[in-house]
């Protein structure tokens, strides 16, 4: 009798939703992109992909097992951490890079701070960023587009950095994901197919990701290269990782704000910041430090975005 | 004699300046790059580390205790400046690598910590020997640290190549790979201290 009275504090109305359930179906609103990935620029990709996956999987296992906590292989997040980190790699990357990468991302991005939920940044953001530092000249070397012969490329942004034309680009190429870039950015068209089934399910809410794009391409309309109000918003909004920064990892729920005024402080900053590094700064791109760094202010922007309780001032 | 032994071992492990303390982090980031380069700023703050406990303990009793900050801060100047000619001199070289960070061993918060913590509260014997070891602990720290560093950050140990076709992991060479470095080892070093407490 005694188990059938619940006292407990509201809510009491329960989904019947759990953390690695979310984690999973972002997994799986993951796969088009990779397998357009795989057929952009061949098997290689798929390589990579895997590699970092279990990667992923067996230093979480590792690092748990060696801590003496309980392993958590099943929740998904490190299938995530390392598939995203894997995304985020040029497909012509050495094998070890992945698994380094995967590595680093999970034991220093995440475990070090105790696990799921304990990050300050987002583990597989961190990941990439100490593969960008360390080595950097295969992490910016990419294999052209549907040409399997690993001839090396350019991605549009870095072309664009270099200030040389692009004629031979059109937006229809760069929807479909017919250019260098990494594996899981380029095309755009499975990303959206992903992050829509995210939507509509309700796991990700859209005020982070359209403000995020929103401000990018408004920033990079305004500062364009001939002049005010003259930027290619559409180029810079479809190439580089700012769709998949923007609906699969500032969407991130441990490292982003809590409340939607905090939600939209965050995404503005991520905008402001990739277009500031994409026109001014020294990288092509600046989806991965932009997110990093609002990352970084996240706990800063939920203190002063905190709701005010009821009956409170 | 087993007193003076304690003063010195103490320097090493259970109160090692870097790990333990977390004193003089800044030329600690700075100049572990190479294993040298750590060596030789370790020998150059023991040096300092022990003439100005030995000084200063020396004249503890006759310093103003208002002005004793001034006071230590003359002494251990003496000391770098000393230090500094005598680099100058006979290893050009290592002072080029070493830059500013040796005249900076005068605001080098090892020194004054145990100039104001230690030397002017005890006896020149006790402070010679604490000098000593605190001096031999941080050149530990640094060799460790660099060491590290060097074999991971360049693939060298002593500018020798040690492993064929390694690639070096570019971030440790730089300031945020250190910073990145040492906060592991405090945190490693923190993990042992609680094991054997």
């Amino acid at each position: 009798m005694s188990n059938k009275l619940i006292v407990s504090t509201s809510p009491h109305l329960h989904k019947k939703e759990s953390v690695s359930k979310i984690m999973w179906l972002v997994v799986v609103s993951l796969i088009p992109a990779g397998v357009a990935g795989v057929f952009i620029f061949g098997l290689r990709a798929l390589w990579v992909i895997l590699l970092g996956v279990i990667s992923a999987l067996i230093t979480e296992a590792a690092l748990e097992l060696f801590t003496k906590r309980k392993v958590t292989l099943l929740d998904g997040s490190a299938v995530l951490t390392g598939l995203l980190l894997a995304y985020n790699l040029p497909p012509n990357v050495p094998f070890w890079l992945p698994i380094v990468g995967s590595f680093f991302a999970i034991a220093i991005g995440k475990q070090v701070f105790g696990g799921l939920g304990q990050n300050i940044f987002n583990p597989a953001l961190v990941g990439r960023v100490f593969l960008m530092a360390s080595w950097p000249k295969y992490m910016t070397s990419f294999t052209r587009a549907l040409n399997y012969d690993a001839i090396t490329s350019a991605t549009p942004l870095a072309l664009l950095k270099e200030g040389r034309v692009l004629e031979n680009i059109s937006y229809l190429d760069l929807f479909l994901g017919k250019r260098g870039g990494c594996i899981g950015e380029v095309c755009i068209l499975a990303l959206f197919l992903g992050a829509l089934f995210l939507l509509f399910k309700g796991y990700i809410s859209w005020h982070i990701p359209v403000t995020y794009v929103f401000t990018t391409g408004i920033m990079t309309y305004i500062f364009g290269q001939k002049g005010l109000f003259s930027g290619d918003w559409l180029f810079h909004i479809l190439s580089g990782g700012l769709i998949l920064g923007a609906f699969f990892m500032a969407t991130d729920y441990v490292t982003s704000p809590l409340t939607r005024k905090g939600q939209f402080i965050f995404a503005v900053g991520c905008g402001l910041l990739t277009a500031i590094i994409r026109l001014w700064g020294g990288y092509p791109e600046g989806v991965s430090y932009a997110i990093l760094m609002m990352n970084g202010a996240t706990p800063i922007i939920d203190r002063f975005t905190k709701s005010r309780i009821y009956g409170t001032k | 004699m087993k007193r003076y032994l304690q003063e010195f071992l103490k320097g090493i492990i259970k109160e090692n300046p870097t790990f333990v303390l977390a004193l003089g982090l800044c030329p600690t980031l700075a100049v572990s790059v190479t294993v040298i380069n750590g060596i030789g700023m370790g020998l150059a703050a023991t040096f300092v580390l022990l003439g100005s406990n030995v000084i200063i303990s020396l004249i503890k009793n006759i310093i103003p205790d208002r002005i004793r900050i001034p006071c230590f801060i003359v002494v251990i100047a003496t000391f770098v400046t000393i230090n500094e000619l005598v680099m100058k001199a006979y290893s050009p070289v290592l002072d080029r690598a070493l830059g500013i960070y040796v005249p900076l061993i005068v605001v080098n918060c090892i020194v004054l910590g145990r100039a104001e913590a230690y030397a002017q509260k005890q006896s020149v014997l006790n402070s010679l020997f604490d000098g000593l070891g605190m001096g031999v602990g941080f050149t530990l720290a640094l060799i460790l640290i660099s060491a590290i560093r060097e074999f991971l950050g360049a693939g060298t140990i002593l500018g020798h190549n040690l492993i064929k076709g390694f690639e070096p992991v570019f971030v440790l060479g730089m300031p945020s790979g250190a910073l990145l470095l040492i906060g592991l080892l405090l945190g490693f070093f923190n993990v042992l201290k609680n094991r054997r407490a």
